[in-house]
């Protein structure tokens, strides 16, 4: 009797053990997850913690401190730049090692390694595309520049020696809950790091979808539905200026007419993209316009709004250059900031530089492509694919003089069968080293150096906006860019002719640029940087309405103070909604309203046109501009039965204004001809239908409708600040999207004692147990901002100084 | 008396076992300690229940406290679907509490069965 009590007691023991120290329930064993001494309670930090530090390592020539202020930034001096970019590694690591290492697998297509299967379209994708390819070129470019090389090498050596230190009590909290363990870095992930940042900014692609649209629509509508030039365009290079001749003349294949522009040929791939709208905000203004009589400069990047934050803030000192800003965890130097002499910033080109080619193969086999009427041998590179649980998945990627075939028959993107070959062909395949636009331009003194450091961006293009105190404001639509003819790449191109190749590449200097111009200002929110009075076909999709706005504001300002540029930045005056609302007006029939919708009319009527956090108005607009899209395009687009680029809202407009008998009016599947007000009246219907349901809930002002929300990088909502109340959104400067937004809001007053300010939406630390998480989140989301702290070597005893780590 | 030196033998030896050994050896220290200190079984489930459950609770309250709660409200959200830092607290307490509990029922056996088999 008492043996069975023992052998009861012991086996429920052992299952009990056995149950919290499993990992078939949870990723990671429940005992060790909650044991106090080494699982996830470690990273509850005490909200008083002292993070000064005494560290010696043998890497360092020299000697390092770095001084925390109150809001946990580090200001880093350092005796020599290697030191500097070895502490940068280390602070990177130490405050956000979980999301570099996170970010930099996603880039080479390694997620289904800890998350498991559901992620392995997701790496399909990145390897396909050749992201690993891509950061091996870009690793050789750092590798043949010593500079550049010495940098990455100290960088990488102070992550790992963080990385080394850890035991599994220090270990990120996300390791612990998603049970792996953080791998040694090296310069490969940090080149692959850059990757990722441009497949998000050079990555977005309709090709396949244009091309649908090709098959379906007259060459007439096609151009009515997706036009190159927008009617508010108000490009960033003003409009009369007269550029020189094109150096590179572009020969259209001769077969082009058959092959290319009348070819009706469907596609059936299904493409993951990134956020059309990665985008961003930024101007300078010159001393003439300013009221201390030295430039502003001022730059808010749209990206994604993740938690931890893209942005780490920092100051780096050494005895060559001062710099502040914002830095990559993941890449050395400081990436948008300011010098004691300079403040450079950046946004999206948004050029298409990736296109796609149809290949013929010889047979099944794939063994050999045609290309200039012979058949060239295909290479292939194997793709391992690890999987959590599972087996390893092997994908056979081909790679053809044109680039990778990204997709075929056993790879569409999608659910859809696809039996054809594209490869891809993307500029960020090719070797470059963009690092050392960084470390030049964190050292740049002036106009000739900042020029010097912005010629080595190829991938992802980007107007780089410079300000010095010395009074110069430049902006250069910078990028290594094919030039191309007239539409081309902007369908899948054939395969098998090297006519349809790019001919070469835009010269640098004829690349869109302002210097100093009469107007006073240079600005660019990503809308074409020149009219169609630039020599080359500048293609892709450029949103209109924020740099017609920037434009407008900065020609009517004078006496500018820091203060006005912040008030500027975080504006939620609707511009689009300026030029809509007249025609929803107008064109509503009121008559076929019932006494709710005339309610909600009168809303929309009186709304003063500004998205700010409370107005209902603004949510009536969106809401029924988007109706209106749908009861417009959706009848031709659901009978074409393919996936088709759905229309930009300037086009829209545009073709309101232009078309008073626009034939997409009709709805195909009625007996009768609808005309714009019956689109109108129904949309709004349609939208007012949506609209009542958040009324009663309470949600129908803006913010609340919107409702912008910071996610963590792995889709965790308890670690994400969701419900924020901020206004904006799409075509307002503020561009504060559901996800997507600004993401480091920065204004710099060039003055002699450099006036800065600047916030973004996360915190220094990555820890979602330290208090330095989020704290900056609902200062930005108010539109508030932190002055930015160049500290002085002479202000260690500033009462601004937390905390001491010193390195040697 | 020998209640309460079990249970501070088991809340220091499991205290420092989790010093260099995974969170199971709580398991092992609370099986030991009554084959040592012979109690009745249901005290020392008691008290193996006791010892764990004050170590694990007691250590996760105060670092919690020191933190101020800013990471149990978000692992609570993530596991518990609810905003309650004291649950996180409760089951960080109770996990280790039921190991040792059946733990030291499990030594107490053993001890009893020692001590047939020497008389």
């Amino acid at each position: 009797m008492k043996i069975l009590s023992l052998i009861v007691s012991a086996i429920v023991t052992i299952i009990l053990v056995l149950l919290f120290n499993t990992r078939m329930l949870l990723p990671v064993p429940l005992g060790q997850l909650l044991n106090p001494q080494e699982g996830l309670w470690q990273n509850a930090e005490p909200v008083d913690k002292n993070y000064s530090e005494q560290m010696s390592f043998p890497q360092l020539e020299g000697k390092v401190k770095v001084y925390f202020d109150e809001r946990l930034v580090p200001h880093v001096f350092a005796d020599n730049n290697n030191d500097a970019y070895f502490v940068q590694g280390y602070l990177h690591a130490k405050f956000r090692l979980w999301q570099m290492e996170f970010q930099t697998r996603a880039a080479a297509g390694r997620l289904s390694e800890i998350i498991g299967p559901k992620a392995l379209d997701y790496d399909r994708d990145k390897r396909r595309l050749g992201m690993v390819y891509a950061a091996e070129n870009s690793l050789q470019a750092i590798e043949d520049d010593p500079e550049t090389l010495a940098e990455c090498n100290s960088y990488t050596a102070g992550v790992n020696a963080y990385i080394e230190s850890l035991t599994e009590s220090t270990l990120p909290v996300e390791y612990k809950l998603l049970g792996y363990k953080p791998e040694k870095w090296s310069n490969l992930k940090s080149a692959l790091f850059l990757k990722y940042m441009a497949l998000e900014l050079a990555g977005f692609e309709n090709d396949f979808e244009a091309t649908n649209a090709k098959s379906v629509f007259s060459s007439a509508d096609f151009e009515k539905i997706y036009p190159i030039v927008m009617d508010s365009l108000d490009p960033i290079v003003p409009k009369g200026t007269v550029f020189p001749s094109a150096a590179i003349q572009v020969k259209v294949p001769s077969t082009a007419d058959s092959l290319y522009y009348d070819n009706k040929d469907s596609t059936t791939i299904t493409e993951q993209k990134p956020d059309k709208d990665n985008g961003s905000n930024n101007w300078a203004v010159g001393g003439q316009k300013t009221k201390s009589g030295y430039p502003i400069l001022c730059n808010d990047p749209h990206l994604d709004l993740n938690l931890p934050s893209i942005w780490y803030e920092m100051q780096m000192s050494t005895p060559s250059y001062n710099a502040y800003g914002v830095t990559f965890p993941g890449a050395p130097a400081i990436i948008i900031g300011f010098n004691d002499s300079c403040a450079f910033g950046f946004t999206n080109a948004q050029r298409d530089v990736r296109d796609y080619y149809e290949i013929k193969f010889n047979d099944s086999s794939r063994s050999k492509y045609w290309f200039d009427s012979t058949w060239v041998p295909s290479t292939y590179r194997i793709e391992d694919i690890k999987i959590k649980g599972e087996p390893d998945f092997l994908d056979t990627v081909i790679y053809t003089k044109l680039g990778p075939v990204m997709y075929d028959q056993k790879y569409s993107g999608g659910r859809s069968t696809n039996h054809k070959d594209y490869a891809v062909r993307w500029k960020a395949h090719d070797r470059s080293n963009e690092l050392k636009m960084f470390t030049l331009l964190n050292k740049a003194n002036n106009y000739g150096d900042y020029l010097k450091a912005i010629k080595y961006l190829h991938t992802p293009g980007q107007n780089c906006i410079f300000a010095s105190k010395s009074g110069d404001i430049a902006i250069w639509d910078q990028g290594e860019f094919p030039a191309k003819w007239y539409r081309q790449g902007d369908f899948v191109m054939p395969g098998t002719d090297s006519s349809y190749l790019w001919q070469g590449m835009i010269p640098q200097a004829e690349n869109p640029h302002v210097l100093n111009p009469e107007r006073g200002f240079v600005s660019s929110a990503n809308q074409m940087p020149a009219d169609t009075s630039y020599p080359y076909y500048l293609g892709g999709s450029f949103p209109p309405y924020r740099g017609w706005e920037i434009n407008k504001r900065l020609e009517a300002m004078n006496n500018i103070s820091a203060q006005d540029m912040m008030e500027l930045q975080t504006d939620n005056f609707n511009v689009f909604g300026k030029m809509a609302l007249p025609i929803l007006i107008k064109n509503m029939q009121v008559d076929k309203l019932s006494p709710q919708e005339k309610r909600y009319f009168n809303i929309l009527k009186r709304w003063n046109l500004r998205n700010d956090t409370d107005s209902k108005g603004a949510t009536l607009f969106v809401v029924t501009w988007d109706s209106l899209e749908t009861v417009i395009w959706k009848d031709e687009f659901l009978q074409s039965g393919l996936q088709l680029p759905w229309p930009n809202e300037s086009t829209l407009l545009d073709d309101i204004n232009k078309y008073p008998d626009f034939k997409f009016y009709d709805d195909i599947n009625t007996l009768n001809v609808e005309t714009l007000p019956d689109d109108v009246t129904a949309a709004f219907k349609m939208a007012t239908a949506v609209i009542r349901k958040a009324d009663e809930n309470g949600k129908m002002e803006w913010a609340k409708y919107k409702d912008t929300h910071v996610e963590h990088l792995a889709r965790l909502d308890a670690f994400s600040r969701l419900h924020l109340s901020i206004g904006g959104g799409l075509n307002t400067i503020n561009a504060a999207k559901p996800q997507h937004g600004p993401s480091w809001r920065m204004v710099v007053s060039l003055t002699p004692e450099t006036e800065a300010y600047g916030v973004y939406p996360g915190g220094e630390s990555g820890d979602p147990g330290s208090k330095y998480y989020d704290d900056f989140i609902d200062k930005w989301a108010a539109g508030k901002y932190f002055r930015l702290w160049m500290m002085k070597s002479s202000e260690v005893n500033d009462k601004r100084v937390k905390y001491t780590m010193s390195f040697n | 008396m020998k209640f309460v030196i079990s249970t501070i033998l088991i809340i220091f030896f499991s205290f420092l076992g989790c010093l260099f050994f995974p969170w199971w050896i709580i398991g092992i220290v609370a099986f030991i300690i009554p084959t040592l200190i012979y109690q009745d079984h249901f005290v020392s489930f008691i008290c193996g229940f006791i010892s764990l459950f004050m170590l694990w609770g007691f250590l996760s309250f105060w670092i919690s406290l020191k933190n101020e709660h800013i990471l149990a409200h978000r692992v609570s959200l993530l596991i518990f679907k609810t905003d309650n830092p004291f649950l996180l607290i409760f089951a960080t307490a109770f996990i280790g509490a039921l190991v040792a509990g059946f733990a030291a029922l499990t030594g107490s056996y053993v001890r009893k069965e020692k001590q047939q088999t020497n008389f």
